[in-house]
């Protein structure tokens, strides 16, 4: 509790300065300040999030591991089993065939596409320019009563059906605390090619410093959209990097997890 | 005399309390009325969904393709926006849904083709019911964000063309105002990407740009051509002294009219196109005052020398709808020609034959960039596209631009949707269906042009027209009988003068009552087989507006769309069927108190409001039988301004209700049923709502563009707002109740939980077939789950804030994740528990996915915000629909509640076995014994799909649960005789384990309560 009151007189401060904070740089090095600091997001090694999604009344759980290193991978558990999704250990994109329960790698250009995200680690916006990213200040916006400011990012370019496209998003910062709340991509690949996603971020807590959001809505801008809320956010976890790794032909090890 | 004084005394002492409340009931209303809310960025989760219609789809302006990606395209349309397609003209996404919804031409820099692109909105093929831009845009991030760049009063750009050498040289040419005079039309030039602007040709402020293009291989040389034309509410014309056709060949420094060989005298609107193959190539279409020499000519000497070729029908028909000249850009000799049906030449203009079938009204084809075979068509019922030249044509499934110009709804479950729309016809169809409202779910009930569209009260009716009420349907949906019922000529009368979108209207309290109205108002009570006219002429009956047959200029054009003078809106009072208001397109608004027998025409009380200004829509109040609402619209005098005025005393005094904010003409407005400040407003540029009567509307936009909407219904209901667009079709916003319920009191609470109703869990299912839903547009269906709705005064970002739903014993029954957004939040609930444990074996048991409901009773939801805890009680009951009585209800209840604890208890029991099979100290003799235990309890090998296994205990109990689970009714005898043999499966199984667990020994395991939390 005694962070929080903390936290909250640094956003009340950095609320006066914010007024003032014009140029995208400031909003983003303001980001950091309060959410810990730019030097703790550097230290991070890793990231465990367990969180639980419904769907249709049904609750499914629901394990996102993300490491420095690139690797990364989304577990679900369905009655006791692990199904295992956009699995990557920095050069091979697998997931768990939901009929036959056996690792099958994803196709090249997702791969491919997948090494560039994987530079994002533990933020898109930590250290953008050594990645060669750019962000751009498009103005301020009222957000449903919430004043923010509108930074555009811009990030290695991804390969789409084989042409080179731009790989950007839109990124609502509250201006109140300089925080994102509302994300915009456009949706490059897929039956929704061409739609505006959208990820609504909330609930920002403390994590061993560091603040996360612990409630996230995704979908499609004006569509449909799904609740995630994370239950519990583990800095730094210890895990096996073999987990990682794509299992060559073996159908039991996924039961072994 | 003592008990009568001690009697008297009481009597008092009740009276005043009676008094006191009466006194108290008053103030408290008034109080509420008065201190209406400003609803800015309160409306929060409220959001429209859209259903369509897109089988008929809607009328498109102007086609782009992308200089070298043959995959993109653009459509820009008439009244929905700009579309992209990505796959080639597959499927389209809207790119430009915060900005006019009415384009006139979408342009993309050649020099950087996936990032720069110019939007010049209001349409340019000037029917009458065309509506109007508000200025160009541009995008540098291939549409994802617009700047506007001026031209505020352009009203209608026609093209946009960036230099393909320089991105900083911009032309843009606009057609300019279609109503009234203006300075703002001609061609204007940019040299900083459309920072700055020139205007570079300009004739006067009757005569505007036309068309423009410019020579692919030297982008000094541009061609542009003028236009004098005007349109006021009662006539069209086309043509004059100062439409010409000129070239400049220094970038628009000066201009030269090019029309050696041109007809004589006075011209209209001309078409320009160069081939891109051979630029000294040109074509033009030419409007002449002689129809011999109308046509299309040819120039093979860049615009020196014209020659005629053709006029034949299919060029020379209707020019200020189809002026659009395509040329392949591989071959200069192929040459298409916009049309009622749209006509192809490959012997360079002498001969045409028409495009293949498609909708017709082709206002603009493009070629694909490397193949000739591909040609999109761009018409009044959408985007059609071609692989084989034109030949045959097939429809873009998914652009839903139905233009409507009236909607009306029924009180059908789910209700259903009726409309009349721009050269598509008539249709109603359901505001839900299984998998989503989709084509096949539209039923037509009227050609031509459609307009109103009514269902009688009572009976299975349906009521519809076409342009002019040439034909008014009466339509017996059951029998499918239909007979023509428009009002004809009476003795004594003068001939009907019927609106082009003439109106309609039903009776709440008489259901057999039907009005029509032409000059006169024509009442029948008996469905229309019989009329009585009730009215003396109720317009102005000004005979210069009564000129239509010699519509047109140049071109004849007596369609019957500038029929003027004519009643346009008619409203009977819900309260008092004697009361009834007339609206005239030439600005009177007449009521009656006595069923006809004396008219006032009240609309010169009305302060503010220009003389003649078209009555567009009254709206008669449930409020109070002398309350009405009048929306005025002054558009075609070239007056953009909304103008909205409520009457209390029938009309004898007005007030203005329209606050400064809105923008755009307004066309309807809808009142609320229980609000009376509560009121809905549709205007040219989108939605605006106030719960203030008007001190303060607020734009709606949670996924309603700024499309011009025509007309607005509520269900009552249901309480569905329900717009009918002109251009994006039907939207709807379900349930706007939350918004009757937003009080200055409500504002300053935390959180505050609106009233609900009972909640129904329904049992509707139905077969969904999704087939061809890849390429169609499907509408979306309302969430009918339980819903939690709060209002929140400010957007929660940090700190946690849970949601959790509890029974009467405080029981957890679901964890659900609640808004966060400033204003009204909406929870879905399934109004079910969480699926139940299922044990863990080589598969899915994929009936362990079912999720049971609760039963029907008192909830309450939790809301935990920081410190502070919000709860609301609501009350769940079940659909009645099913027939079952209580008791079936508590029965269903106990066989899931049984099935649910055997599911877990068998989950246990496996996790048991595994631990003792992986545990060391048990004996190798017993692990066998386990196993095959565990072999008859869950499937043990296979896969999920063909490669599965027989099914075992696990997957039989899990079947039967979801069957069970996912049924309306309660258990059947076949299904408890099939739980009998599960269960003595089950409880046999339990025997054989419990067997086997005394002797396992020296194992660690969990409890069951600890098992299931995990």
């Amino acid at each position: 509790m005694k962070t929080i009151k903390l936290f909250l007189i640094a956003l009340s401060l950095s609320a006066f300065t914010g007024i003032q904070a014009q140029t995208a740089e400031e909003i983003v090095a303001n980001y950091f300040e309060n959410t810990g600091g730019l030097d703790n997001w550097g230290k991070l090694e890793g990231i465990k999030m367990s969180s639980k999604v419904s769907q249709g009344g049904m609750e499914i759980p629901l394990e996102i591991i993300q490491l420095k290193n690139g690797n990364q991978m989304t577990v679900i558990n369905f009655q006791g089993l692990e199904i295992k999704q956009g699995v990557f250990d920095g050069e091979v994109l697998w997931s768990t065939n939901f009929q036959t329960q056996k690792a099958e790698k994803s196709d090249k250009e997702s791969t491919d596409n997948m090494k560039i995200q994987s530079q994002d680690f533990p933020d898109a916006f930590y250290n953008y320019k050594e990645k060669g990213y750019t962000i751009e200040l498009l103005g301020t916006e009222d957000l449903e009563g919430t004043e923010t400011f509108k930074i555009k990012l811009t990030k290695t370019p991804m390969v789409v059906e084989g042409e080179e496209v731009e790989n950007s998003s839109i990124y609502y910062f509250d201006s109140e605390n300089f925080v994102p709340i509302v994300i915009h991509t456009e949706v490059r690949m897929g039956a929704g090619k061409g739609m505006i996603s959208e990820t609504k971020l909330s609930d920002y807590q403390e994590v061993d410093g560091l603040y996360f959001p612990f409630s996230m809505t995704q979908g499609i801008k004006d569509g449909m959209s799904q609740p995630i809320t994370m239950d519990e956010i583990v800095l730094n976890p210890t895990v096996d990097l073999n987990v990682f790794k794509f299992p060559e032909e073996t159908s039991s090890e996924v039961e072994k997890n | 005399m003592v008990f009568n004084t001690h009697n008297s005394f009481i009597n008092m002492k009740k009276l005043g309390i009676i008094v006191l409340g009466l006194a108290m009931l008053p103030l408290s209303l008034i109080a509420q009325n008065d201190s209406g809310v400003n609803l800015k960025n309160l409306f929060g989760d409220l959001r429209a969904r859209h259903i369509g219609p897109a089988l008929m789809s809607g009328r498109i302006n102007d086609m782009e393709v992308h200089p070298t990606n043959d995959r993109i395209l653009y459509a820009g349309t008439a009244g929905g926006g700009v579309w992209k397609s990505n796959d080639a003209g597959t499927t389209f996404n809207p790119i430009f849904d915060d900005h006019c919804q009415s384009i006139g031409a979408v342009e993309i820099d050649p020099n950087d083709p996936d990032n720069v692109i110019y939007v010049g909105t209001g349409e340019t093929w000037t029917r009458n019911s065309v509506s109007y831009g508000d200025g160009l845009y541009k995008s540098t991030d291939g549409g994802s964000n617009w700047k506007k760049l001026g031209f505020d009063n352009s009203e209608r750009i026609a093209n946009i063309i960036v230099n393909p050498k320089n991105s900083n040289e911009v032309f843009v040419a606009v057609l300019g105002a279609l109503w009234s005079d203006s300075e703002e039309r001609g061609v204007y030039k940019s040299l900083d990407a459309g920072e700055t602007w020139k205007k570079i040709l300009y004739i006067n402020e009757t005569t505007g740009a036309a068309d423009m293009t410019m020579d692919p291989n030297d982008p000094s040389v541009i061609y542009a051509s003028m236009w004098e034309f005007r349109r006021t509410g009662w006539s069209f014309s086309s043509g004059g002294e100062n439409s010409a056709l000129y070239k400049s060949t220094n970038g628009g420094e000066t201009w030269n009219k090019i029309h050696e060989g041109f007809p004589n005298g006075q011209l209209g609107r001309l078409a320009i196109a160069v081939a891109p193959s051979n630029s000294n190539i040109l074509y033009t279409v030419i409007e002449a005052e002689d129809p011999k020499r109308k046509g299309l000519y040819r120039s093979d000497d860049a615009g020196e020398h014209w020659k005629q070729l053709n006029n034949d029908f299919g060029i020379t028909v209707r020019p200020f709808y189809f002026s659009r000249i395509t040329v392949d850009p591989r071959n200069p000799d192929v040459v298409i020609k916009g049309g009622l049906s749209g006509s192809i030449s490959k012997d360079g203009g002498k001969t045409f034959k028409s495009l293949g079938n498609m909708h017709s009204d082709i206002h603009d084809i493009v070629f694909d960039i490397n193949d000739s075979d591909r040609i999109y068509a761009g018409t009044d019922g959408g985007v059609y596209r071609s692989w084989n030249g034109g030949t045959t044509m097939e429809i873009v499934e998914n652009l839903p631009l139905s233009q409507f110009y009236h909607i009306s709804v029924d009180d059908a479950t789910p209700y259903n949707i009726y409309g009349g729309l721009q050269d598509n016809g008539s249709w109603y169809g359901p505001s839900a269906s299984s998998g989503g409202i989709n084509a096949g779910d539209w039923n037509s009930i009227g050609g031509g042009d459609g307009f109103r569209v009514l269902k009688h009260p009572t009976k299975d009716i349906i009521y519809s027209e076409m342009q002019g009420a040439e034909n008014v349907w009466r339509y017996d949906v059951s029998s499918k009988l239909v007979k023509t019922i428009q009002p004809l000529a009476q003795e004594g009368h003068e001939d009907l003068r019927f609106n082009w979108n003439a109106p309609m209207a039903i009776s709440k309290l008489r259901p057999n009552r039907f009005y029509m109205g032409s000059q006169y108002l024509h009442i029948s009570e008996d469905m229309g087989d019989t009329w009585r006219i009730i009215s003396p002429d109720l317009t102005t009956n000004d005979a210069t507006k009564q000129q239509q047959a010699d519509s047109g200029g140049l071109s004849m054009d007596n369609s019957g769309a500038e029929n003027h003078t004519t009643i346009f809106t008619i409203a009977e009072s819900p309260i008092d069927d004697n009361v009834i208001w007339v609206g005239t397109d030439d600005g009177n608004v007449q009521v009656t108190k006595n069923g006809g027998k004396t008219w006032d025409n009240v609309v010169v009380n009305i302060s503010g409001l220009p003389k003649n200004t078209w009555t567009y829509h009254i709206e008669a109040s449930v409020h109070g039988k002398g309350i009405a609402y009048a929306v005025f619209d002054g558009h075609t005098t070239g007056d953009m301004k909304p103008y909205v005025y409520k009457t209390s005393d029938y009309g004898l005094t007005w007030k203005n209700i329209v606050s400064t904010n809105v923008v755009g003409t307004t066309r309807n407005i809808q009142e609320d049923y229980v609000n009376e400040n509560l009121l809905y407003l549709g205007t040219e540029f989108g939605l605006y709502i106030t719960a203030d009567g008007g001190t303060n509307w607020e734009k709606f936009t949670k996924n309603v563009p700024p499309v011009a909407i025509h007309f607005i219904d509520l269900q009552p209901t249901t309480n569905d707002l329900v717009l009918g667009t002109h251009g994006r079709g039907i939207i709807i916003i379900d349930d706007i109740s939350p918004l009757r319920d937003i009080t200055t009191k409500a504002l300053k609470e935390k959180l505050y939980f609106f009233d609900s109703k009972p909640m129904v869990l329904s049992d509707e299912s139905g077969f969904a077939g999704s087939f061809g839903a890849e390429t169609q547009f499907v509408g979306a269906n309302p969430n009918r789950s339980p819903q939690i709705k709060y209002l929140l005064p400010k957007r929660h970002t940090f700190g946690k804030m849970t949601m959790e739903i509890k029974d009467l014993d405080g029981n957890v029954i679901s964890t659900l994740t609640p808004g966060k957004s400033k204003g009204i939040n909406i929870v879905n609930w399934f109004g079910t528990i969480k699926q139940p444990k299922v044990a863990k074996g080589k598969t899915f048991a994929f009936g362990g996915f079912a999720t049971p409901r609760v039963p029907a009773g008192t909830y309450t939801a939790v809301i935990t915000k920081g410190r502070d805890v919000f709860e609301h009680t609501f009350d769940i009951i079940n659909d009645n629909r099913a027939g079952l009585t209580k008791e079936d209800h508590k029965f269903k209840q106990d066989i899931m509640s049984k099935m649910y604890n055997m599911t877990e208890e068998l989950a246990y029991m496996v996790y048991q076995i595994d631990t003792f099979l992986a545990s060391p100290s048990t004996k190798s003799k017993v692990k066998t014994e386990l196993e095959n235990l565990k072999k008859t309890l869950v499937i043990t090998t296979g896969d999920n799909y063909v490669g599965s296994a027989e099914p075992e205990l696990r997957e039989k109990l899990a079947n039967l649960f979801s069957k069970i689970v996912g049924s309306y009714d309660k258990p059947s005898n076949n299904e408890l005789e099939n739980l009998k043999t599960i269960e003595s499966r089950f409880v046999s199984s339990n025997k054989v384990f419990n067997k086997l667990k005394k002797k396992i020994k020296n194992v660690d395991y969990q409890s069951f309560e600890s098992f299931l939390k995990e």
